[in-house]
Parts: structure tokens; sequence; C-alpha cells
């Protein structure tokens, strides 16, 4: 099963954790699946059929963007990562 | 080369092929931006916003200029306003270094600190605030203004095309996205084929703890289009590369330097046999010396240990 990494301040929405693992075979699916485990993630992460704005979206390491979005592939050992949009450190 | 002063003697850096480190059949190579005057890339985005405002009108004799910022620009903008004549503040979190302030100082800007637990943002913050209360203030605000960009399109990129005319991908850190927009369009006009891939630090959860995803933020210069990709690189992957870099390739860089190379060596594959890739070295290793990071030791464990201020 695919793992989904929570950012710290998605915790309270899945039940405190910081690493769900859910089934599925493309990003939509992971998604749609984790927000079935937790409902309350549903508003917070997605828009829809969208992924908000300010929310960035990796699978193993790659934005979901350049990957097909939904439709982006998930493996069996793959990381999901779930980041908010931050601008630069220190620059 | 001479010049009439430091403000003239940005740019022209250096473009170092990395045999060691490049997979077969792929060459990598560094733009090594710690060559310019002040000692990181900044140099040319902080010659182009104060030519820039200049020109527009924003800043002439007497007037001041303001930016958040505690890094590398903060230094660049401190030597160009020296030399321009123009007063320099930087607002930063009260939590940036010593070493930091102490060069701001030396080089005649004045220092307004915001709270740390705000980060960044708080920084943004308070100068939004000064700015919007003395009109004597400018504000380049490098998230937000072309010129940031059009410093990489007007010299970076075509230093590289100069370089190296037949270039195949480009390697840019995001920050505020100036690098990768600026050179990765330039190139792209050059030859639509180039293929431009952004490193995203992965700050680890002490950032993105305190930020909230309703107040999470895009810098208005990135232009997500011209990516071809995006990929996140943790404290660990860019320490290692940054280490292998000094110890294999004898560059002495930054922990961003080190995350651009993983990217490069990561992208490699996906591109052609033969594929010239050029990666951007933002800064060089100088600056990060007492955070750690080139200790002898288990990089794992020096990786733990530092993550929280790596990136900072």
């Amino acid at each position: 099963m695919a793992v989904v990494r929570i950012p710290t301040v998605l915790r309270p929405q899945a039940g405190g954790q910081a690493r769900v693992e859910v089934e599925g075979t493309t990003l939509g699916e992971v998604l749609r699946a984790l927000v079935a485990a937790h409902p309350a993630l549903d508003e917070r992460l997605l828009d829809g059929d969208r992924v908000r704005g300010y929310v960035n979206v990796f699978v193993d390491d790659e934005d979901v963007r350049y990957l097909g979005g939904l439709d982006a592939p998930v493996g069996a050992t793959s990381e999901v990562t779930i980041m908010p949009a931050v601008a630069g450190g220190a620059r | 080369m001479r010049f009439d002063d430091v403000a003239q003697a940005v740019g022209r850096t250096p473009l170092v092929r990395l045999p060691r480190l490049s997979p077969p059949g792929r060459t990598i190579h560094l733009k090594l931006e710690g060559h310019n005057p002040t000692g990181s890339v900044k140099d040319r985005v902080a010659a182009t916003l104060v030519r820039e405002a200049e020109r527009a009108g924003h800043l002439r004799p007497g007037r001041r200029v303001l930016e958040p910022t505690s890094g590398n620009t903060g230094i660049a903008l401190a030597a160009i306003c020296r030399v321009r004549g123009y007063p320099l503040t930087c607002v930063m979190p009260e939590n940036t270094s010593e070493e930091r302030r102490r060069v701001l100082e030396m080089l005649g800007a004045s220092i307004v600190l915001s709270p740390a637990t705000e980060g960044s943002n708080g920084s943004v913050r308070v100068a939004r605030e000064l700015a919007a209360a003395d009109p004597d203030l400018f504000m380049p605000f490098q998230y937000g203004n072309p010129a940031n960009p059009l410093a990489h399109h007007e010299s970076t990129a075509p230093e590289i095309i100069a370089d190296l005319p037949d270039v195949t991908a480009f390697v840019g850190g995001l920050g505020t996205g100036g690098t990768v927009t600026g050179v990765g369009k330039r190139l792209k006009r050059w030859n639509p084929d180039v293929r431009v891939y952004a490193a995203e630090p992965e700050y680890g959860d002490l950032v993105y703890g305190l930020r909230n995803l309703d107040e999470g933020y895009v810098p208005e210069v990135l232009d997500l289009e011209v990516l071809d990709g995006r990929i996140k690189v943790d404290s660990l992957r860019a320490l290692e590369m940054t280490r292998r870099l000094v110890g294999e390739e004898g560059i002495f860089a930054g922990v961003s330097t080190g995350a651009a190379v993983a990217v490069a060596v990561r992208v490699a594959d996906r591109l052609p046999e033969g594929a010239q890739i050029v990666a951007l070295s933002p800064d060089g290793g100088w600056k990060y010396l007492s955070t750690g990071a080139y200790d002898p030791g288990d990089v794992r464990v020096i990786a733990e240990r530092i993550s929280g201020t790596l990136w900072a």
C-alpha cells in the first residue's frame, strides 16, 4: 500500500497521524481513499475534484502537476507527500 | 577583467563540468554563482532590482530601500545600495544568525527584527507595514518583482547559452522562483526542447509546522508553466550531495547546490544519451560552515541534527 505523509497542520484531521497507509493506483484513488478514512480532511485538502491552492502534492518526491495531476500513477511502495506551499527560507 | 565599481562586476561566472558526479552518457555542469562579488547569485538580482527601480523612477537620491531578507539578497542589496548611495534596511526574523547580522551591518544596512514565530512571512508583514507608513521607503520585494526573473533572463541564461550552446536541461533551486523562471524562459526561447527542473527544499516539520494552509504562499515571480518537473529534496540528500561535491569534485558549495545537483543526477536518466545538464550553484559553503554541515561523521546523524536550521 502507498503511504501518505500528512503535514503537521492537517494531522488533527487525520487522527493525529503523520503517515497513513491507503490503497490506490492513481493519486485520485489514493486521495479519495484518504478522505474516506478521514472525512475531516476533505474540505481542507480538496476543492471539488481538485487539490486546493497552497497545497503541494508529491509522489515519490515529484510534484504531481508534472505527472498528470490526479491521474499521476502511484505504485505499491510509493510515498505521497502533502506539503503546504512555502516560499524560500531566508532568501 | 576591469570594472568601474562592484555593481558592474556581477555575473560572468564559471561553468564547471562535474566529471565524477555525472552519470554515464550524460554530463552535468555547475554554474558557480558563489563567484559573484558578495558571494551569491543574488548579486544579479540585487543589481537588476536597483537598476530597474532607478529606471522607473522609484529610486532616486534621498530615498531609502527596505527589503524583508536575512540571507543572500540582503547582503547583495547592501553592497549595491552602498555604492549607489541608498540607505538599506533589512527586516529579518529575530532568530537569524549573528553572522548574517554582522555582515549586513558591516555593509551599512540597518536591521529591523520580526517575531521568530512568524518566520519569513512575519518579515514580509513588518516590511509592508513600514513601507506603507513612509513614502521615502522603496521596497523592491524580490518575490513579486519582475526584475528578479529579468536578471536571470538577461544575464544568467545568455551566459549559459554562450558557454554551452547545446544545453539540454537546466536545474535551479526554488526559493523566489526567479532563477528557474528567468533562466527557463530564455533557454526555451533559445531551444524549445530544453527541459527545466526545479529543486524544492523540503524544509522539515519545524518550518511547515508554523504554516497554515490558508496562508501558504506562491511567489508571484514563479511561473510554474516553464517547469517540466519539480522535485523535492530533503536535508539528508541535499547534504549528501553537498559533501560529495567538495569531496569528489573539490567544489565547496552551499546546501542548496547539493539539492540542485541531486535533482540533476535524478533527471539525467530521463534525458537522451549525450544530454548536457546545467545545475546552478547559488552560493559557496562558507556561510554554512558553522551549521556543522561539513563536519566529519555520519551524514544521517548530521542531517538529523541540523535539519531545522539547514535551509534557514
